[in-house]
């Protein structure tokens, strides 16, 4: 029986998030229409749907983000609902708000507040308003170099100068100590104003050795609830790689007041759908900063699901729909230790290089607390127009000894033949005692990379 | 000079230009040396850069700016 008043869902996205939101979407009792590009006629959730549609040649930009193709997809096949998943539209407030006006349902909030987390100034506003910790800095600008210099020993060296024009790395200077301070800001200012035309700065403690810990949410629009924390400190170039549930370092009393500071933040602004608020988290001081809010459902959601035993996606479908949360925080527990890692079309051993190929011979892990999100089968032709995720190998443990153990067996029983993957990856760093110990932060895979190229070759790197 | 074909050594989506609101690397009738940047390919979000591989007059781009492109595909002819 379908549930709420949604009967026919379009899935507006492609690749693995595709295959899963079918999946929710037929768990429910909704009938699925799957859109696909030029590029993606073979893909496997187009396979999988009860309809699919193609929407326009490869290129995102004419197919998955064009709005109007969307929308007149939706009216030829009579959906009632669209899934941006993640990724193209999903955090577009125009789009939300184009959906809405076609009479038709968005799963997810509504445009406003996409607009409003989207700003990460207003973001950074309302999380203070809602007495979410954020990183410690200016309210705003900073014109008098005195009262900067000031403010700056008030919040504790080192200290980021950011040119409030710039952007993308663009005009930022550490400071180490009031010496430094003032020989550097008044340098940001008139560098500022010389490439940006505005002197404007302003300042932000620097959290040297932070870890990411984000907080799942669900919201009804009136009602929140939190599913706990996931941890993601393994990044490269900041994109994750390898994700857990729950974070090892917090101890109980930080994991509450986070997970509270989060529903505090979404009850604030009325959040409703699936969403997640990241945090920067000092494991020295035991002081979380909030980053921002995404709106809408992440890569990494499964290791959720797996301590929670909660479907995500079905629970934004069903809200969407115009029903209430189904579960109360009470009635919310974790058990165990989940662990994600992101299996990407690229060469670990040869900086990562994306490589497009033809799927060969294909060995997917399963058995208890495996749990493999992917988009392959053997002959499937990777397209080069989209992002390198093939899939999501996730594993459940009693406890995070045991799910590194069971990682390790499923990377065993996985074979990827045809292209090569990130799989080596990690394999080698299940060798790493600092992974093991999880003395790890958001800058500690890099220079891990640099030092282990030789075993993660050892692992089966650079063979295709 | 005999012709020569500048390929793409990956598959892709091909752009002419650094950024959008940017003027292309090269353009018809320019001589080009051996190296010179003449175009990029897109290959999951990653960008690489495309070199002409002779020295020589651009004659013709067979691909239009974010077309895409197959791996050996020509993109750009020298003279």
């Amino acid at each position: 029986m379908a549930q709420g008043k949604i009967r026919k869902l379009l899935i507006a996205n492609r690749g693995e998030i595709a295959v899963r939101i079918i999946r929710a979407a037929r768990d429910s009792g909704i009938a699925t229409v799957q859109v696909y590009s030029d590029a993606d006629a073979n893909g496997r959730a187009v396979a999988m749907a009860d309809e699919a549609v193609n929407i326009g040649p490869p290129q995102a930009a004419k197919s998955y983000l064009d709005i109007d193709a969307l929308l007149q997809a939706a009216r030829d096949t009579g959906a009632d609902a669209i899934h941006p998943g993640y990724g193209f539209l999903a955090e577009n407030a125009g789009f939300a708000d184009a959906v809405e006006a076609a009479g038709l349902v968005f799963v997810g909030p509504s445009g406003e507040t996409i607009r409003l987390m989207g700003d990460k100034a207003a973001a950074r506003a309302e999380a203070r308003k809602a007495g979410v910790p954020t990183v410690p800095g200016s309210d705003g600008l900073v014109e008098d170099m005195d009262a900067a210099a000031k403010l700056a020993a008030e919040i504790g060296f080192p200290v980021m100068i950011k040119a409030a024009a710039g952007g993308g790395g663009r005009g930022i200077r550490v400071a180490h100590d009031a010496e430094e301070f003032a020989r550097l800001a008044p340098q940001a200012a008139s560098e500022a104003r010389a490439a940006f035309g505005d002197g404007g700065i302003y300042i932000e403690k620097v959290i040297e050795r932070a870890r990411h810990i984000e907080v799942q949410v669900l919201g009804d629009g009136s009602n929140v609830v939190h599913f706990f924390e996931r941890e993601c400190s393994l990044q490269r170039r900041r994109q994750k790689v390898w994700e857990e549930a729950p974070s090892v370092v917090l101890s109980e009393k930080v994991r509450e007041e986070l997970c509270a500071s989060a529903v505090a933040l979404a009850k604030a602004v009325g959040y409703r759908g699936a969403g997640t608020i990241e945090y920067l988290y000092d494991d020295v001081s035991g002081d979380f900063f909030f980053i921002e809010m995404n709106t809408r459902i992440q890569v990494e959601h499964p290791v959720t699901e797996m301590i929670c035993g909660v479907d995500l996606v079905a629970e934004m479908i069903r809200i969407a729909g115009g029903e209430k949360l189904k579960r109360t925080q009470a009635d919310i527990a974790r058990t165990g230790h989940a662990i994600e890692v992101r299996l990407n079309a690229e060469d670990p051993a040869n900086n990562f290089m994306p490589f497009p190929g033809v799927v060969g011979e294909l060995l997917t892990p399963d058995g208890p607390g495996v749990r493999f999100d992917h988009m392959l089968y053997p002959g499937y032709a990777v397209p080069p127009f989209y992002d390198s995720l093939l899939g999501k190998l996730i594993v459940w443990g009693e406890d995070r000894e045991r799910a590194l153990l069971r990682l390790g067996r499923a990377l065993r029983e996985l074979k990827v033949e045809g292209l090569p993957t990130t799989a080596p990856l990690f394999a080698a760093l299940l060798e790493s005692d600092d992974l093991r110990a999880s003395a790890v932060h958001t800058r500690w895979l890099e220079p891990w990379l640099e030092t282990n190229l030789d075993l993660i070759k050892q692992k089966g790197g650079g063979n295709t | 000079m005999a012709r020569h074909e500048v390929k793409s050594p990956i598959p892709g989506t091909f752009y002419r230009k650094p950024a959008p609101d940017q003027p292309p690397f090269a353009e018809i009738g320019q001589s080009v040396a051996k190296g010179d940047t003449v175009g990029l390919v897109e290959v999951m979000k990653t960008f690489h850069e495309v070199k002409a591989d002779a020295d020589g007059m651009i004659v013709g781009f067979p691909v239009a700016d974010s077309d895409p492109v197959m791996a050996g595909q020509t993109i750009v002819e020298l003279d």
